[in-house]
């Protein structure tokens, strides 16, 4: 019995995917290196952090990446088939540890180099004197409350939670911490340069904390209170948007998110002082 | 542990009705075929979900059909979800495991069914229910769900309150969820009793083909994940119409009014249970495709499997590490960040049988010589898919790097390619290869190989834009880009995605015409067409009822013997006699 059929045309056809796997690969490479579409500048200390653990990432899933495709588009048009016997074996140990070990060192050892910057943002809170601010999500809206000059929040009640009558969060007026707590609705401000410490609250689903130039991310869970503090360093007018799927209005659940100079953000909580009165 | 076929004797005989027959057989193949069509069907169904929304993204302001007009965001929301729930259960699900595995497994091994023929039977009609019952949430006044196919609490749990969809329609998605459960968990039972119990004389385990394998450990991880999944959903169910609170804490608010029903419940306890289930369940998807691209890299390079024990190995490993990092889905969940810690480098760790299976696939075409049919493309294109959409995941187990890409557009391109689409060209490789030996006729080659090309240059143009709208921030499931300023920049973006989902998935009608066409004017198929070793290949295409005609199966060899020097053949089939076999060996 003969073997006629797959090998006719079998060179255009291994030259054809070889060539695509090139071409794609290449197409690939050129994106990451151009980047046309790409992070917006970090504005943290543990951002930049974030920005050489991806780096170093992108290097080694990079060389992997590549020499994968065309390792394939080599094998591919090297051994399509001509007509000659196969070179016959069922496989190499000494081979298969190796890239085991090798896999396993490169991985793992990547995994253990970005637990540093984890651990920076999460194994330790907020240090004492950083500005505590809290942020309540809802369907679809986020609002930011400060402690004003006693630096307590008062307390708050779900059964008194009215965003038409302007009590958004639901502060208890009987509680005398939260006659000076001031609420921005859909704006924060963060002073420059002095850390913050958020507390993030949820009234009704799950919602998201994502702000892409903090490189931070992190889910507002009702019945929980969940912190992440930071210290942005550059001021500027960026965008916190909701990253968790909450409802039909999840895509335009945004807010401002400010880096204010200290002058500047004096000026701007008398705004929101005045504005709470 | 070697058992005999007799163990595996036929408990039903022949059925001579149309309705015993192909409606509620007893019949592995033809159960086989049921859920291939159920799967073919899904898939189509899926896909008229994924152009819509990609039509929506490209062009929000654009009036669809079977929208009323423009799509209002409750309803892409609806898309996403029921996209997402049809393809991971209707189709990754059903297809490569319950579709292939069920005509296949018994086949490969040498049983003339399925170890319990009735239970199979119930399986498929479950799934079939569950489809149904999923899919009426179309119907419902307020439509389908919007919670997305991981269904977070308490968006699924409280009802219409939380927006339209999450009344009658997700109560649905929760029922047909759990329905499928119950039917993936007999399907699993059946599957390893049967590859234990009823192997044919002389198949060791280390002469099953790679696809036994695959199958088999895939069993094991439905039969651990469904039943926690099924419990997930009864307490869901619960929730939402007996008033329990597993998943709704206290005081949640809902336009200024209190939510008094409810208190006490965990939202980060449905995580949990879900994605117990729901990482394995990526496993479920892929690990049936990597068993078929093995195979199938073998069968077409006519050479054995580089390194088969370590594959078997990776396998196992595989299913084994995929229970131990669900957390890696929770990063920004709010759970401990120390767990954070371990479950981070436990997916790094199943990074390695990844990569051992990805160089023992280049391994086994390195000195073989590759005929490429169509069905060998498919599986050259796993292999590429396979590698890039494993190492965007080295970027998300991180959890500090996962805290910017977390819910981005670089995991929807990161999933789709490597349990989507890989997943889906096992699908494609399976079917071109097995197709002769299940209706008896060929699939169009020519055919074959333009729907490859469109498929494979298709997808990648879909999914590789998607790294980098990630990157730029962009969050998934968002009906459009205008609510938040920096991604209307990306718009183009989604276009050009668009552009390419209507080529691909226009492709894919080629594949359906040639389905239906090869069934009736194919070429007709050979016993063995392909000149492959295993045992479904020594029976007439497609095969008997009883699949070997009361012959007595017996093993010789494993499952890979291809390009042996000295013999006429450049292949040795596992059932081919010693004696028979020329003396050179």
């Amino acid at each position: 019995m003969s073997r006629k059929g797959p090998e006719q045309g079998s060179t255009t056809v291994a030259l054809a995917l070889s060539l695509f796997l090139l071409i794609f690969t290449a197409i690939t490479v050129y994106l990451f290196v151009a980047k046309t579409w790409w992070f917006p500048p970090a504005i943290t200390v543990e951002g930049h952090q974030f920005d050489a653990q991806f780096s170093r990432t992108l290097w080694i899933t990079g060389i992997v990446f590549v020499a994968a495709q065309l390792g394939l588009a080599l094998a591919i048009f090297r051994f399509r088939e001509q007509g000659k016997p196969v070179h016959y074996f069922e496989g190499h140990n000494g081979m298969e540890i190796l890239w085991t070990l090798a896999t396993f060192v490169l991985f793992v050892g990547l995994g253990l180099y970005a637990e540093n910057a984890w651990a920076s943002v999460h194994f330790i809170g907020a240090a004492p004197g950083a500005l505590p601010i809290e942020v309540t999500a809802q369907q679809f809206a986020w609002n930011f409350r400060y402690a004003g000059p006693d630096g307590v929040f008062g307390r708050t009640k779900p059964e008194l939670v009215s965003a038409s009558t302007g009590n958004a969060v639901g502060i208890d007026p009987t509680d005398p911490f939260g006659k000076d707590d001031v609420v921005s609705p859909g704006e924060i401000a963060v002073p420059a340069g002095r850390e913050v410490d958020l507390t993030l609250k949820s009234l009704d689903v799950t919602h998201s904390f994502y702000v892409r130039e903090l490189r931070l991310k992190q889910d507002a869970v009702p019945g929980m209170q969940i912190h992440l503090h930071f210290t942005a360093d550059v001021p500027g007018t960026y965008e916190l948007a909701c990253a968790e799927l909450c409802g039909l209005g999840h895509y335009k659940m945004r807010a401002t998110f400010l880096v204010l100079s200290e002058p500047d953000f004096e000026k701007w909580m008398q705004q929101q002082i005045a504005a709470n009165q | 542990m070697v058992t005999d076929a007799e163990g595996g004797g036929h408990v039903h005989s022949a059925p001579t009705g149309f309705i015993r027959k192909y409606i509620f057989s007893l019949d592995h193949k033809v159960i086989g075929i049921q859920y291939l069509l159920l799967a073919l069907f899904s898939v189509f169904l899926g896909m008229a979900l994924s152009l819509l929304m990609r039509i929506h993204l490209a062009w929000p302001t654009m009036k669809l059909p079977f929208m009323g007009g423009v799509m209002k965001p409750e309803d892409y929301l609806a898309l996403v979800t029921m996209h997402g729930s049809i393809m991971v259960f209707m189709v990754l699900t059903t297809a490569p495991q319950s579709g292939f595995g069920n005509y296949f497994l018994p086949i490969q091994i040498g049983a003339e069914d399925m170890a319990f023929p009735v239970l199979n039977m119930l399986s498929f009609w479950t799934t079939f229910i569950s489809l149904v019952v999923m899919a009426s949430a179309f119907f419902v006044p307020e439509g389908a769900p919007i919670s997305g196919w991981t269904a977070y609490v308490p968006l699924s749990a409280v009802g219409e309150q939380a927006g339209p969809g999450q009344g009658a329609g997700q109560t649905l998605w929760v029922i047909g969820v759990a329905i499928f459960c119950a039917a993936s968990l007999m399907g699993a039972l059946n599957f390893i009793t049967t590859l234990v119990d009823l192997r044919a004389k002389g198949m060791s385990l280390m002469r099953l083909p790679l696809t036994c394998w695959a199958w088999f450990v895939t069993a094991i991880l439905g039969l651990l994940a469904f039943g926690v999944l099924l419990a997930a959903c009864a307490l869901l169910l619960l929730d939402r119409t007996a008033g329990t609170s597993f998943f709704i804490p206290g005081g949640l608010v809902f336009t200024d009014q209190v939510l008094i029903s409810h208190k006490g419940g965990s939202p980060l306890l449905w995580q949990h249970l879900f994605w117990f289930f729901g990482h394995p369940e990526v496993y479920i998807a892929i690990l049936p495709g990597m068993g078929v691209a093995s195979h199938l890299l073998s069968t077409f390079a006519r050479k054995p499997v580089f390194g088969y024990k370590a594959m078997v190995g990776a396998i196992c490993g595989i299913g084994f590490l995929g229970f131990c990092v669900w957390g890696h889905h929770m990063f920004v969940s709010g759970m401990s960040p120390y767990s954070a810690f371990a479950f981070s480098l436990l997916t790094m760790t199943i990074g390695v049988p990844s990569a051992i299976k990805t160089f023992n696939w280049l391994g086994t075409l390195w000195g073989g010589r590759i005929q490429f049919t169509a069905s060998m493309m498919f599986a050259l294109g796993f292999v590429s898919l396979f590698v890039t959409g494993g190492l965007s995941g080295l970027f998300l187990a991180q959890p500090t790097l996962d805290l910017y890409f977390h819910d981005t557009y670089f995991v929807v391109a990161h999933f789709h390619l490597i349990m989507g689409v890989a997943a889906i060209f096992g699908i494609f490789g399976a079917m071109y290869f097995w197709y002769p030996k299940m209706f008896g006729r060929m699939l169009n080659e020519g055919l074959g190989k333009i729907h490859f090309w469109l498929t494979f240059i298709g997808v990648y143009a879909i999914f590789m834009p998607m790294h980098y709208l990630g990157i730029a921030g962009h969050e998934r499931r968002y009906a459009d880009t205008t609510g938040v300023n920096y991604l209307k920049p990306l718009q183009p973006v989604h276009v050009f995605i668009t552009y390419a989902a209507i080529i691909t998935i226009s492709a894919q009608l080629i594949f359906l015409f040639n389905f239906l066409y090869s069934l009736k004017w194919g070429k007709k198929a050979v016993d063995n067409p392909w000149n492959a070793t295993t045992l479904e290949w020594s029976v007439p295409s497609p095969p008997p009822f009883d699949n070997f005609g009361g012959k007595h199966v017996q093993v010789y060899r494993g499952a890979y013997e291809f390009g042996i020097a000295g013999h006429s053949e450049d292949f040795i089939p596992q059932y081919a006699d010693p004696e028979k076999v020329s003396e050179a060996h």
